[in-house]
């Protein structure tokens, strides 16, 4: 492990390199590397600004504005979020997940299928494939979807079309793309009307055979150069994640299910309403993302990573015929009980991009989906908590309420929070292992980026008024003094000088 | 069928100023009664919106911006490969960028009213110089849509 490029013993005559902030990742996070005279990195971290104040804009509502409000957490996964706090808000009123009627239940998952959906289908061909497609030290107009558009023009389009049918099933059920309201405590507010599913099984069977392709083109890309996509940024880790009962893999309701780096069951659907007895957060002074462990193997051995990596190797098997062939050739090219190559999430997600087009197909095949038998309530209670599995990882909503139905307290930990470790670490390794003692250049640099981009970090802010985000990458001395730069404008032109 | 006119309003409504884009829409939608135009709000542009300007003959984006030199700026926009795939959310113009690519066609006429906000935090309600910009904003959105003509949008080029 790269733990000891954590924090250099002494940073005195140090460079010190900072990307600010790091591209293709949602929100706002920065690298920093401290190097000594020979370029050998002495200490490398990824800082990231989190969500500012989140649990204070929850606070003081009322509980069942809160799956529209918390929608406007992210710009990238509003789903996700309206879900895991309907999950929690479904408890306020009595209602636990088995209590759900069958249509209120399907329809929510046709829902998070359409959301995992397009969310894996942007992140693999807008914002990887250039890497993937074009190399990591690839000039830098070539890194865009633009150039993946021109250069494999039908992926490029099967990606925009696979990211807009997603959209078009969020839109179906909820009414809208964004800011929709169809989860409610207890329930649903609407079922789909037959115009609606026939609408949405027109395209169907074709986005299963593109996601196949998908599936099939990450396989390609990562066997075509096995030792390298094996190694890079490649680190051991514990994974976590929702589990269904019989082992499956599962995205919207189950037990919390951990594995250790070898395979070993740390944790087996366990209850996540506990979830505080087995999770606790770590708080380290240089950044303001905590760094969630297992509790019972404490801070150093404890930490964990989560998203389609750690699904996809905790699951037994996936429900779904293409999908869980995929998942066995997946398993079968590593030697290991688990794949802990950071570029495999790419693969692993592909595999649940395929995954969620299948289960979408067997919903919409579902005559429940259109009951009006849609809410159920029960016996008040004053504490919910909900889990889901969003795209990226467990996400997880924990709310009280007071006898006026107020939030007095609201504690959220986002997937990206679960893979702060991961995403360190796999910094440190790359730092470690193929930036140490080069001269350092935007491409070669290009290399962090890669193997935080493969976890899909959500720092979101879903701000984004025009020409707010540059990178700037500063070469300073010990004493601070600017020795180069080189600088992004909002037009993506590089500049170079101090 | 699409409709001839596209109005694209797009940032975060619990975001401060940067419900602008969102808020405008609103507007139209309230105020105005027109038949002929789509309005599609949305948090942030992303690859999929290039889809939505298929079969369009005039488009307005209309968005939040921090550099603005007054309450508003009108500008023509055009394709351009200009990097904007750094963050999630695509610029107008490499959505036009998108468009031509997966078309092999020119996107149609395509307009950017960016409307300048200051504050952009979470829980944050709009501000007051961007309410009134807002205000300001929406007189120019009106005119615009009562004459849906690329002739005379052109005309208002930073006018």
């Amino acid at each position: 492990m790269y733990e000891y490029l954590e924090t250099t013993d002494d940073s005195t005559n140090l460079k010190r390199i900072v990307i600010d902030p790091v591209s293709r990742v949602e929100g706002h996070g920065k690298v920093t590397l401290l190097l000594d005279e020979d370029n050998k990195v002495k200490q490398a971290r990824l800082h990231i600004v989190e969500f500012r104040g989140f649990e204070k804009f929850i606070q003081g509502r009322p509980y069942w504005e809160l799956p529209v409000l918390v929608q406007r957490l992210c710009g990238i996964c509003p789903v996700s979020h309206h879900l895991a706090a309907a999950k929690a808000i479904d408890q306020l009123v009595g209602i636990d997940p088995i209590d759900l009627t069958p249509a209120a239940d399907k329809l929510r998952r046709l829902l998070h299928f359409g959301q995992v959906l397009q969310s894996h289908a942007l992140h693999f061909f807008h914002l990887s494939s250039p890497d993937l497609l074009f190399g990591f030290e690839s000039e830098i107009s070539k890194r865009n979807v633009i150039a993946v558009l021109n250069e494999y023009p039908e992926l490029g389009l099967q990606g925009v079309k696979l990211r807009k049918y997603g959209q078009e099933v969020i839109k179906t059920i909820s009414g809208k793309r964004v800011h929709g309201t169809c989860a409610i405590a207890g329930g649903m507010n609407k079922s789909l009307t037959l115009a609606e599913r026939d609408y949405l099984q027109a395209d169907i069977d074709q986005i299963i055979e593109w996601s196949q392709g998908a599936v099939a083109l990450i396989k390609k890309v990562h066997t075509s150069n096995l030792p390298y996509y094996d190694n890079f940024a490649t680190i051991r880790s514990n994974y976590l994640g929702l589990i269904k009962p019989n082992g499956a893999l599962e995205l919207y309701h189950g037990g919390l299910r951990a594995k250790n780096d070898c395979g070993g069951t740390l944790l087996d659907h366990f209850d996540y309403c506990h979830y505080n007895d087995i999770i606790h957060e770590e708080v380290k002074s240089w950044s303001y993302m905590k760094f969630p462990y297992l509790t019972s193997l404490g801070t150093a051995l404890g930490w964990y990573r989560v998203g389609p990596l750690a699904r996809v190797n905790n699951c037994d098997f996936i429900d779904t015929p293409h999908a869980e062939s995929a998942r066995i050739e997946f398993k079968q090219h590593s030697n290991e009980a688990m794949v802990h190559s950071t570029l495999a999430f790419h693969w692993a997600r592909l595999i649940e991009l395929l995954h969620c087009a299948e289960s979408i197909k067997y919903l919409l095949d579902d005559a429940d989906i259109l009951s009006n038998d849609l809410i159920n309530t029960g016996e008040r209670r004053f504490e919910g908590i909900g889990v889901i599995e969003a795209p990226r990882g467990t996400l997880l909503h924990h709310y009280q309420v007071d006898e006026n139905d107020i939030v007095t307290k609201a504690n959220l930990i986002v997937s990206t929070t679960s893979n702060n470790m991961g995403m360190n670490e796999s910094v440190r390794q790359v730092a470690a292992e193929y930036l140490s003692g080069r001269e350092l250049t935007e491409p070669l640099l290009n290399n962090l980026e890669v193997a935080i981009r493969a976890y899909d970090p959500c720092l979101s802010c879903a701000t984004h008024a025009i020409g707010k985000m540059p990178l700037q990458l500063e070469l300073l001395d010990a004493e601070g003094r600017l020795l180069d730069q080189l600088s992004r404008n909002s037009q993506g032109e590089f500049e170079h000088g101090a | 069928m699409s409709k001839p006119v596209l109005v694209i309003g797009y940032g975060n409504p619990s975001r401060g100023d940067d419900s602008l884009g969102p808020l405008t829409l609103d507007f139209i939608q309230r105020e105005l009664n027109i038949t002929n135009i789509e309005l599609i709000t949305d948090f942030q542009l992303q690859i999929e919106h290039a889809l939505d300007l298929q079969d369009r003959e005039l488009v307005l984006f209309i968005d939040a911006s921090m550099n603005c030199g007054a309450a508003f700026d009108f500008a023509e926009i055009k394709t351009a490969k200009d990097h904007s795939y750094s963050t999630h959310a695509m610029s107008p113009a490499a959505v036009l960028s998108v468009y031509q690519s997966i078309t092999n066609n020119l996107p149609p006429a395509s307009f950017l009213l960016s409307i300048q906000g200051l504050n952009f935090e979470l829980g944050e309600a709009l501000s007051k110089p961007a309410t009134a910009n807002l205000q300001q904003a929406c007189q120019f959105v009106q005119q615009l849509l009562l004459q849906a003509n690329i002739d005379v949008w052109k005309q208002k080029l930073n006018s």
